[in-house]
């Protein structure tokens, strides 16, 4: 049975290195639900999150395939369970249907959701939350006519105090002092 | 300013390429130009003396060279080609390198980097094309990145567990000027080559050795590339267990040592496969349990203890689960092995089985490839009688197909790096090229290319390469009128219907004739050992087509979906 896993991959930034990724998971059909990259807590340092559905005997092997790619630091793989995790959504909708009942407002309100921007014209609600929760949301607001929608890749982060990664980078640095730029 | 201040050097960027490769320790390089690459062979003209580029045919001619060269020499090799078609030309021979880890720096031309991305004349996204086939590739478009880019790349190709680099260079990065200074790379920190050794592992293995009635070695390529062949073979001798090579392991050890059991896997031979399944430790050194080693993976030592001492981290529990993964360098890992077996164990009855196993195979198989009583000259029988000749001390380079496996099977080895194969990828057309790459790499030694009437004619353009070059390498072109091996698939598996595998040829010693090429055709059982001997005392390049039985079986074999000691020896049907 598939399971769904979050991938952490901790590298440098290098142009190519998002392809060589995203290979390794298209080669073995394995689809990616979502992406994000960011700059990690370490400076120079990037970080992907990716989520997928996979067999559990095959994301050890999937992730050391990540791993063996020469500009990847290191990369983990988690369950849903061992991590917190967000996304975050963005709905636009009428501003007239808004405002015609307190039905949108309600529903707003009981989602925790917010307004971003309002014109005549349309409004913007955001909704941080997993996807499960924007995606309730969406089918709320549905009826009442949603003209766009988007909602983000997974951020995601350990329960663990500092990053996965600082305390191997530590020991790397130790045993390889990196030359001084002068 | 003094005349004696010293001048900082601004070079271009295609001088400091060459200079870099030079730094490296390159000597030969294949290549063929091209628009996106001339400024680089244009400058070549200033490095004849340190730089050697031989032109060969083709750029997968060069890719193979590259290869050889490598395989044979333990040195990376080297091949440059210009952008679009002549990038892509190398494909074949990077995916090849990729699959049998052979240390290749492979230099593409690219456009001026301005027309990235315009579909320009002879574009072709190179770092994109090569990325699922290589270890690593760079894309450099300014002169100052050409040095580190470089080292990197000869860094990377060579460390660890080897594979095939490309770096892809812009035009106007190779015109433009730079400050030149060289440093070698040896420290990246987002890559690690090779773990260290974990005490905790190798002790576990050790337990697992020691413990073992039953135990079985199975090695790859890892002991050659490792250049740990005396590792290993102290291992062996002190262990006395017997042991089995893979294809691309042959000739890590000599074939004769008293407890070499033969090859493991689809030809391999039959002792080592049954054995696999009845072994009670099986101690896998530098390899990486290939399907074409294991058979049904669900069958395969199920029975077993698994030892895996392995560079790669990703090949550890990829394919076989490990009871006692031992990640490093074999070199590293295997003296300290060594040390901590017992010496001397008493193996004689399992080790007397095997004999029971290969007894059978020689009754059944052998006995007829090596000496067929009539008919036909037969594969096996030519490799017996260079086997006569040749003592063991050739390179022998081989093409893909039934005369590969009948040649990975009979040839003898004393030397290492004496067998170069394409494995992993199965490259027809391999074989010609990569015997050139292994000559200019190795002329102290015979090098001699085993291709079969198909492949031979997927490169034979190299022909052209080697005669002008008068590079003394051996030909046979063992002619079954087949593409012998798919044809033997369509025999068994496919009701004997021969589709598009019966081919003509060209009257192959005329053709060397055409390039001024001595050559020799060989019909007769009774003329085959006068003229291999003719070919092997020859100082020039030599070419013997010998025609051999057009329907010869390689067995014993195990099909696709069988276990290893599920074996078929050829004669159940009749
Ligand atoms: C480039 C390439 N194309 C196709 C194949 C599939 N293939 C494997 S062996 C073989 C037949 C080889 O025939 P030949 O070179 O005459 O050697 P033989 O088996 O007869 O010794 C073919 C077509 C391959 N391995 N490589
Ligand atoms: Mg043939």
């Amino acid at each position: 049975m598939k399971q769904e896993y979050t991938i952490t991959i901790f590298s440098e930034n290098s142009i190519g290195l998002l392809n060589r990724i995203t290979i390794i998971f298209t080669r073995r059909k394995i689809n990616i639900e979502s992406l994000t990259v960011s700059e990690s807590a370490i400076q120079g340092v990037f970080k992907f999150i990716i989520v997928v559905d996979c067999e559990p005997d095959r994301i050890a092997n999937l992730v050391k395939q990540i791993e063996k790619q020469i500009e990847v630091i290191r990369a983990f793989y988690l369950t849903s369970d061992e991590i917190l995790h967000q996304e975050i959504a963005m709905y636009k909708i009428e501003t007239k249907a808004l405002l015609e009942t307190s039905m949108i407002e309600g529903i707003i309100r009981r989602y925790n959701a917010r307004i971003l921007e309002m014109t005549h014209d349309y409004t913007i609600i955001e909704k941080t939350g997993h996807k499960a929760e924007t995606q309730e949301l969406f089918n709320q607001l549905k009826p009442h006519g949603v003209l766009q929608f988007v909602r983000s890749g997974r951020v995601a982060i350990t329960r663990l105090r500092k990053e996965l990664l600082s305390d191997y980078l530590e020991m790397l640095e130790g045993e390889h002092r990196l030359p001084v730029i002068a | 300013m003094g005349a004696q201040t010293k001048k900082i050097e601004h070079i271009t960027g295609s001088d400091a390429l060459l200079q870099s490769l030079i730094a490296e320790g390159a000597s030969t390089i294949f290549g063929y130009p091209g628009g996106a690459i001339m400024p680089v062979y244009d400058k070549l003209l200033d490095y004849k003396g340190k730089l050697k580029h031989i032109l060969t045919r083709h750029e997968q001619g060069a890719v193979h060279a590259a290869q050889g060269f490598a395989r044979a020499t333990g040195q990376v090799g080297v091949c440059i080609a210009t952008s679009g078609p002549g990038a892509t030309n190398l494909i074949t021979g990077i995916a090849d390198a990729y699959m049998d880890s052979t240390p290749l720096v492979c230099i593409t031309g690219q456009v001026f980097s301005p027309l990235l991305g315009t579909d320009a004349f002879q574009e072709t996204d190179v770092v994109g094309i090569t990325s699922p086939v290589t270890k690593y590739n760079y894309q450099v478009t300014k002169a100052d990145e050409i040095p580190a880019a470089i080292a990197r790349a000869f860094y990377i190709a060579r460390s660890g567990r080897p594979g095939p680099v490309v770096i892809d260079i812009t035009k106007d990065a190779m015109i433009a000027t730079l400050e030149y200074n060289y440093e070698p790379c040896n420290y990246i920190r987002s890559y690690v080559p090779e773990h260290k050794i974990k005490r905790d592992q190798i002790d576990k293995a050790a337990l697992l050795i020691n413990s073992a009635q039953k135990p079985l070695i199975v090695f790859g390529q890892g002991i050659i590339l490792g250049n740990a062949e005396q590792e290993f073979l102290e291992f062996v001798n002190k262990s006395g267990i017997p042991v089995a090579s893979t294809l691309l392991g042959l000739s890590a050890i000599p074939n004769n040592h008293p407890q070499y059991m033969g090859m493991v896997g689809m030809h391999g031979n039959a002792a080592p496969n049954i054995k696999t399944n009845e072994c009670d430790v099986l101690i896998g050194i530098g390899m990486r349990f290939d399907d074409r080693v294991t058979g049904v993976v669900s069958k395969y030592a199920a029975q077993a203890k698994i030892v895996h001492l392995e560079i790669d981290k990703a090949e550890i529990n990829k394919i076989i689960k490990s009871d006692a993964p031992v990640l490093g360098n074999v070199k590293e890992s295997l003296p300290i092995l060594t040390e901590l077996i017992e010496e001397g164990k008493d193996y004689k009855a399992w080790i007397d089985s095997f004999q029971t196993c290969y007894d059978e195979e020689h009754k059944r198989v052998i006995k007829e490839d090596l000496q067929p009583a009539k008919g036909k000259i037969g594969m096996g029988e030519v490799i017996n009688v260079l086997n006569s000749i040749t003592k063991g001390d050739a390179i022998v380079v081989t093409d893909v197909g039934q005369h590969q496996m009948i040649s990975s099977r009979y040839t003898d080895f004393k030397k290492t790096r004496s067998m170069v194969t394409s494995g992993g990828l199965g490259t027809m057309g391999f074989s010609l090229p990569a015997a050139m790459g292994a000559k200019f790499g190795r002329p102290d030694r015979q090098v001699i290319s085993i291709s079969g009437d198909g492949g031979f004619q997927m490169n034979l353009q190299e022909l052209g390469t080697i005669a002008f070059n008068k590079l003394p390498v051996k030909i046979i072109i063992l002619n079954n009128n087949y593409l012998g091996m798919v044809r033997q698939w369509q025999e068994l598996f496919f009701d004997e219907r021969y589709s598009n595998t019966p081919i003509s040829s060209p009257d192959f010693v005329a053709l060397a004739a055409a390039y001024k090429i001595d050559g020799e055709l060989v019909t007769e059982r009774e003329t085959l050992k006068d003229a291999l001997q003719r070919m092997w005392d020859s100082e020039n390049t030599y070419l013997l087509e010998i025609k051999v039985a057009p329907k010869g079986n390689v067995f014993p074999m195990v099909p696709s979906g069988a276990a290893v000691d599920e074996i078929l020896y050829g004669d159940e049907r009749k």
